[in-house]
């Protein structure tokens, strides 16, 4: 199991999630957060002193997969995020020991997306 | 000087109430006419105030229904566009509105001073009232246009664009409404009491000219080309924002008697609460219906909606008409932004509360209007209900028609020429990182866009000011022993 940590920008959010979902990858969790980089801070002004703002907004998304998964999710990421310009962000790996659904107790690789009964679950 | 006059002001209706049954006033006091005007000019005043006030409640209920990246544009938006349409106004367009003239524009009064010509007689303090009173239905209109444009506009194209709408296209059918033009000679005259046609329909006219040359805000329509909500951030300033423009209203119908004659005001404005409270649930009820919750955003919009609608009426209908006129207006604000929303971007919904909703109240006088206002104001017929026939429903519905295509036309091509030079719409990145930051350098919430790591740092801290051996002082004593 892996965990892959991926810092995009706002927009780059919502193409990776769409397409995610339609690979089977449900299971994720975001976090707005701020950061820096090569991607220069700006400069706001206000009644005439300026700040200079090092820190910039991206989208931290995390989620957890089987091993034989991960460069789907990569190659997902890397596609939508990209627009070629200093700021798209990075993806870093991260190994995972195990995992838990906390509803059943169960354990493992299985647990990591969406379980097989819930779109009967769902449906009912 | 000031005090003395408004002190003569506000005493002068005991005394014209004291002095009537006397008949006469003492010889070396104000004369009875000087106390009437004085009376009729403070009250003409107060009500300028009131509607001066509108403008703070246009800029919470547009700031309110923007995201929070664009909050701090409207001030900026608000300001400069009263300030230049406040000179334009002075400059020519009170003299197109006002100036007398034949049925198209008036034609005295330029760059209008005291003591110089308007429309045949010599400018006086009574004029003054008039001029700043009239500029203030003006800034309304131009006000209501920017509803449709926010977040996505430039801040260099409102400028010109305040500037032939407040000197030429609202001042032309103001003078066709107000100015005693066109609309004095269609039939025996159109019922537009405050406003309805003159200003409300004209900025929503001028509004969908600018929405259909700018396009929708960016993920406003899906992929699949259906509407999504892109919620406006604050619901209580936009609820603060239709709270004021409901009290500036009272200002708006109310002061539209231009005088306190036979106490008129006061009716106009009963009236004019009566429609605002028809509109709010007119709103609820079919907000209700559609979309089966009670739509805190359609509230507000059913309240201005209704107070559009008994705008024109408001000086021709009973108080029994009011509700119903309001209700109406308040019930198809929603249908109508249900409808707009499918095709067009309008983020607070000028098109239907003030287009919309002008449209019916400036009709709403050829059904509701009652013979006996009709006789007092000296302005058209009575309507449908009263059996007044179709007719002045007819010249009501030709004055919506021209007032809508004139203005519509005349935007278009004054919009369309920004667009080409100057160009309407801020650059994809500027639209994503918000007109606060992109056009204004700074965001209307710092600390919300800002981290506070930053805004803190700058190697002046607080410990900074205090000397080390003071810290080293307190930490001791803090220290357990």
């Amino acid at each position: 199991m892996k965990m892959v940590i991926a810092y995009v920008r706002h927009e780059a959010f919502e193409p990776i999630r769409t397409e995610l979902l339609s690979l089977g990858f449900p299971s994720l969790s975001i976090s707005e957060v701020k950061g820096s980089g090569r991607q220069k801070g700006i400069t706001e002004r206000y009644r005439g002193a300026e700040l200079t703002n090092y820190l910039r907004p991206k989208v931290k998304i995390e989620c957890v997969v089987a091993t034989k998964d991960l460069m789907t999710i990569v190659d997902t990421v890397l596609k939508h995020g990209r627009t070629g310009a200093v700021g798209d962000g990075k993806v870093f790996i991260l190994p995972v020991e195990e995992a838990y659904r906390i509803r059943t107790g169960e354990s493992g690789e299985e647990t990591l997306q969406a379980h097989p009964d819930a779109a009967t679950a769902a449906a009912s | 000087m000031r005090r003395t006059t408004l002190g003569r002001g506000a005493l002068a209706a005991i005394a014209v109430l004291l002095a009537l049954p006397a008949g006469a006033l003492a010889q070396d006091g104000p004369s009875l006419e000087a106390l009437v005007s004085e009376v009729n000019v403070t009250w003409v005043l107060v009500g300028t105030v009131l509607v001066f006030f509108m403008q703070a409640g246009f800029a919470f209920l547009e700031i309110g229904f923007s995201r929070g990246k664009n909050a701090g544009m409207g001030i900026a938006k608000i300001l400069v566009n009263f300030s230049v349409a406040s000179i334009v106004w002075w400059a020519f367009g009170f003299a197109i509105a006002f100036g007398g003239g034949g049925w198209l524009a008036g034609d005295t009064g330029f760059l209008f001073q005291f003591g110089r010509e308007l429309d045949g007689s010599v400018a006086t303090g009574e004029t003054a009232s008039f001029f700043i009173f009239q500029f203030m239905f003006c800034a309304v209109s131009l006000a209501i246009v920017w509803g449709t444009t926010l977040e996505r506009m430039k801040f260099a194209a409102y400028v010109p664009f305040a500037i032939v709408f407040s000197g030429v296209i609202y001042p032309l059918i103001a003078h066709w409404g107000f100015g005693g033009g066109l609309f004095a000679e269609i039939g025996s005259g159109v019922q537009d009491f405050a406003g309805s046609s003159v200003v409300h329909l004209t900025g929503a006219a001028a509004a969908l000219a600018a929405v259909m040359l700018l396009g929708p805000r960016k993920g406003k329509f899906g992929a699949d080309g259906k509407p999504r909500a892109i919620p406006g951030h604050n619901m209580p300033l936009f609820g603060l924002g239709v709270l004021i423009l409901w009290l500036g209203w009272f200002g708006f119908n109310g002061a539209s008697t231009l005088g306190t004659a036979d106490n008129r005001f006061a009716e106009v404005i009963a009236v004019t609460n009566l429609g605002a409270a028809g509109g709010v649930i007119g709103a609820m009820i079919i907000g209700r219906l559609l979309q089966r919750t009670m739509d805190i955003g359609m509230i507000g919009n059913g309240a201005i909606a209704g107070l559009v609608s008994i705008t024109a009426p408001s000086g021709y209908v009973e108080f029994w008409a009011a509700p119903i006129i309001g209700l109406v207006g308040g019930m198809l604000v929603v249908a109508c932004v249900l409808a707009i929303e499918k095709k067009l971007d309008d983020p607070v919904g000028a098109l239907s509360a003030h287009g919309v909703a002008g449209i019916w109240g400036t009709l709403a006088c050829g059904i509701f209007t009652s013979p006996r206002l009709a006789e007092y104001v000296g302005v058209g017929k009575e309507g449908l209900v009263y059996g007044g026939g179709l007719e002045q429903l007819g010249v009501q519905g030709a004055a919506v028609g021209l007032t809508f295509l004139t203005v519509f036309t005349l935007s278009f091509i004054t919009l369309g020429a920004i667009k080409a030079t100057i160009g309407l719409r801020v650059s994809d990145e500027e639209e994503d990182a918000g007109l606060d930051i992109s056009e204004h350098g700074m965001y209307g919430y710092p600390e919300q866009f800002i981290p506070s790591a930053e805004l803190v740092g700058y190697g002046g801290g607080p410990t900074a000011t205090v000397p080390p051996a003071a810290v080293h002082a307190l930490a001791t004593k803090e220290s357990p022993a």
